[in-house]
């Protein structure tokens, strides 16, 4: 057996925060081999990247790091900078979360190429271009002649990821640290940016260090894996042996907490198809149009849109980003003003509704927005955000209202004491729970959720899910819940709708659409889901290529 | 209530464990604990805090006083309008109306500990000039203050409407700050000195305040057009909350830290403001007393007698200079970027409690 390219022993990472060492990751020991992808999982705070910057000693200064990394055989706890700076780029190379912030935005992608090619080789400017623009051809950038002029701002996230693969394989390295590399990106853009990654590893046999949270990404990529929960290895082994056999508890909840796609029951609707009542939310030939600023044009974010949510039902939303997904969602509570068509909720028209009209609506309508650190507001205790809608309806004061909220912390399963905390306080999902507590403080008839759990892990994810089933069936509010992630829509909605450059694609029950897509690009989309099971995975991605070529 | 009890302590628990590293800083403190708990860390403001205490008590308790209907008396001997005999003899170089204080003991060959008839020394015609120094300060102080609270208030609530509003009422009152801004504070202060000069000190510090609110707003209206844009502000919004809800209960409170900065340094620069125009006969007029109208008085005698400027001089500093800390600290406190740098102190103690901790789990 060759050498490994990485070798971790006892590797222990710890931050200083106010006087205590805290451990972020304690006593690592894996290898990655030469032309193998060894990918890290865990959940936020396991301690994943942590470990991956922690390698090349990219951490802050209050980290201090302990044990043995060894890259070819150069012990790098304590090397000098300058063997650590001869190593960065040329034999570890980083593809990070966030091409936008990863990329100088004031440099072409070009030049940012050709800056690490002559930081470690005696190029030429020119020969160093023309090795730039065959990087580029390499990752499949359209047109790297032109593309090598451009700024990162004038690609698409996944060319920019593309360019950032380009530069980190601009030395050849070794090992290539990939932390969450499609974690930013749609589907359809991820299942191509892996493939690019496993062309790479099997054309220069690098090692690749692959950290995600993904457990599709993970079975679709990883020869082995290490399952990390609060900076500790709990299992490791091969991807096999960890996705059909898990031994370790937290493995197997993990593995079980991850929704798949085609293996949930049918939710049945409360009422009977034939006699439908009064749909809450009616959607008729909506354009949403965000107007002309300065000299940006005017941009019209959903055309023609059509679509009627019953009492009761939850319609998923899905759809890459920038589909106008989110755009449709605001609307439909009155945040954004529509052009032109007709918007009716609970038989109330607010197509061109007035600020009193609107508040009208308001007792009828909650939002569930995305992202639970900025939906709260940092000043306020969760109790009295999760009250004010009350209030401002004037339902209710004082000791009244201090009632209703415990109820509705009742309700999502928080504890009453947590009324007078503030929102750093809690943690995303228990954040998150408190924002759909404040969504139905008026029993709306009509929820909206925006993405509620694309910021979230996916053991809360599960339990998040659970909980919202359970309050939509005891409640029965109608719902639109949008996301990108189809394995939560097809867990939670009865009918589906795709949207795609702010056109409804399709539209339909749950299972004609999931199951039996009409259209092209629903096809597509389902296709690059990745599945949490290696086997099935290959088989998928065959099946996908197949389609392509 | 058992079931119940056992739930929230199971809920507890396995919540505890979502909660990751980066949570430890901040567990179970609100962020105004957290602003405090770096403000008294903050050596320089802590310190500025408390001299700045001292020096208003001292100041203001110094002379008779008027609050409401209560009259305090002050504890030192002197008024300002008192003319005590000017002292003539036994000062050195044939000069009067030096100070008495001395501070040399008298083993040192000096006179030993004392404040004397006239710590500071007496001006021209032989006032007491500690009563005349005391005087000025306070209204530097009353001046720092008014200007603080005028420009504040005005500063906040131009800045939050633009910033809120956007669109043309945006453009106008940026239009409006800007055109202030391009007259110098200087001249503005002149102008007004000399209308309203006379008509007490309080005035002008009014006066003044409504010009110099121009860099908060600007500050608070950048803010404002942050935080407009978050989420809480839509849900609030969805809750059905008013604009004017909005503003003040929502988005204000998260401005804050911005605002107490910036009117403390603007109150730093108020005082310099109000000397400065003193100085150059524009601020406080005589027979009232300011800092700056005492050095410009007597800035003749700065070689013969340089006491007269030394202590007004050393009562702008400190009080400038420990708001301007104070401001600082705020700045540092309010600035979640801010974190303690790890010194070397810390990694060796961190390391012997490391190594400490291993040999008694060895043991």
């Amino acid at each position: 057996m060759a050498e490994p390219v990485l070798s971790v022993k006892d590797f222990t990472v710890e931050f200083w925060v106010d006087g205590v060492w805290y451990p972020a990751a304690v006593d690592m020991n894996f290898d990655v081999e030469a032309g193998k992808v060894t990918a890290i999982v865990g959940e936020s705070g396991s301690g994943k990247s942590t470990t991956a910057m922690g390698l090349m000693s990219l951490l802050a200064t209050n980290a201090r790091m302990q044990g043995s990394v060894k890259i070819k055989g150069e012990e790098m706890i304590g090397a000098p900078a300058s063997l650590l700076r001869k190593f960065r780029g040329k034999e570890v190379a980083y593809i990070f979360q966030e091409p936008m912030t990863a990329l100088n935005p004031v440099y072409t992608i070009g030049f940012q190429i050709v800056e690490t090619l002559r930081n470690h080789f005696d190029t030429s400017p020119k020969e160093a271009r023309l090795r730039a623009i065959e990087l580029l051809t390499m990752v499949e950038i359209p047109d790297p002649e032109k593309s090598f002029e451009k700024y990162p701002h004038q690609l698409s996230g996944g060319q920019r990821q593309r360019a950032m693969i380009a530069q980190a394989l601009a030395c050849d390295p070794a090992l290539l640290v990939a932390d969450e590399p499609t974690t930013a990106l749609d589907v359809t853009v991820q299942a191509e940016i892996l493939d690019l990654m496993r062309g790479l590893k099997t054309r220069l046999n690098s090692a690749i260090l692959l950290i995600t949270h993904a457990m599709g990404v993970v079975a679709d990529m990883a020869d082995d894996i290490l399952v990390m929960k609060d900076g500790k290895v709990v299992e490791s082994g091969s991807a096999d042996a960890i996705f059909n056999r898990p031994q370790h508890p937290y493995t197997q909840e993990l593995l079980a907490a991850v929704p798949k796609l085609g293996h949930s029951a049918k939710r049945t609707l409360t009422f009977q198809t034939l006699t439908k009542p009064a749909p809450v939310l009616t959607l008729e030939d909506v354009t949403i149009e965000y107007p002309k600023r300065g000299r940006i044009p005017a941009f019209t974010a959903v055309k023609n849109f059509n679509l009627e949510i019953y009492p009761g039902e939850i319609v998923g939303l899905v759809g890459e980003s920038g589909s106008g997904k989110t755009t449709v969602g605001r609307a439909a509570i009155g945040l954004i003003p529509i052009k032109s068509g007709k918007l009716t909720i609970a038989g109330n028209d607010i197509s061109h509704a007035t600020q009193k009209e609107l508040s009208a609506i308001r007792r009828h309508t909650g939002i569930v927005f995305q992202d639970p650190a900025s939906s709260l507001n940092p000043r306020l205790p969760i109790g009295e955000s999760i009250g004010e809608p009350i209030f401002l309806a004037g339902l209710a004061k004082d000791k009244e209202l201090d009632h209703l909220v415990e109820d509705l912390l009742d309700q999502v399963e928080l504890p009453r004491s947590y009324r007078n905390r503030y929102p750093h306080e809690l943690s995303g999902g228990q954040r998150q729970r408190v924002g759909i507590a404040r969504a139905l403080a008026l029993t709306p008839d009509l929820l909206i959720a925006d993405e509620p759990t694309s910021a979230l892990d996916v053991s809360v994810q599960a339990r998040f899910l659970e909980l919202f089933q359970g309050l939509q069936e005891k409640l029965n509010f109608a719902c639109l819940f949008i996301s990108h992630d189809l394995a939560v829509v097809d867990i939670l909605s009865h009918r589906v709708a795709v949207m795609q450059d702010g056109l409804l694609v399709e539209e339909g029950d749950r299972d004609a659409i999931l199951k039996n897509p009409q259209k092209e690009y629903t096809r597509r989309l389902i296709e690059a889901v990745p599945v949490p099971d290696p086997a099935e995975q290959a088989i998928r991605r065959a099946a996908r290529l197949a389609t392509k070529k | 209530m058992a079931i119940f009890k056992r739930k929230e302590v199971e809920l507890a628990t396995t919540d505890a464990s979502e909660n990751a590293i980066a949570n430890k800083e901040t567990e179970g403190l609100s962020q105004r604990q957290i602003v405090f708990r770096r403000f008294v860390g903050h050596r320089a403001a802590m310190i500025s805090v408390f001299v700045l205490a001292f020096l208003t008590l001292f100041v203001y308790s110094a002379l008779d006083f008027k609050l409401g209907p209560w009259k305090i008396h002050g504890w030192w001997k002197y008024r300002i309008e008192d003319i005590p005999e000017l002292r003539t003899k036994d000062c050195p170089g044939g000069n009067i109306g030096c100070p008495t204080l001395s501070l040399r003991p008298k083993f040192l060959g000096g006179a030993g500990f004392g404040l004397g008839e006239h710590p500071f020394g007496q001006d021209d015609i032989g006032r007491d000039y500690f009563a005349l120094v005391m005087k000025g300060a306070q209204r530097s102080i009353m001046v720092m203050f008014v200007v603080g609270i005028v420009g504040g208030v005005l500063g906040t609530v131009i800045g939050a409407i633009s910033g809120f509003f956007r669109g043309t009422i945006d453009a106008v009152l940026m239009r409006f700050t800007d055109f202030i801004i391009t007259i110098p504070s200087i001249i503005i202060g002149s102008v007004i000195g000399f209308h309203f000069g006379n008509l007490g000190a309080t005035f002008l510090a009014f006066y003044l305040g409504l010009f110099s609110w121009t860099g908060l707003s600007r500050l608070v209206r950048g803010e404002f057009l942050k935080l407009r844009e978050l989420e809480f502000v839509d849900a609030a919004r969805v809750a059905g909350a008013s604009n004017r809800r909005i503003i003040f209960k929502h988005i204000l409170p998260n401005a804050v830290g911005v605002i107490i900065v910036s009117v403390t340094l603007l109150m730093s620069g108020a005082i310099l403001l109000e000397t400065a125009l003193s100085y150059i006969g524009f601020g406080v007029v005589a027979p009232d007393v300011s800092l700056g109208l005492l050095i410009s008085q007597y800035q003749d005698s700065f070689t013969s007698r340089p006491y007269l400027f030394w202590y007004p001089g050393f009562f702008i500093i400190a009080i400038a200079l420990s708001v301007n800390f104070i401001g600082d600290g705020l700045r540092d406190a309010f600035d979640p970027r801010q974190r303690r740098r790890l010194s070397l102190r810390d990694r060796r103690v961190g390391q012997i409690q490391a190594t400490k901790a291993k040999n008694k789990g060895g043991e």
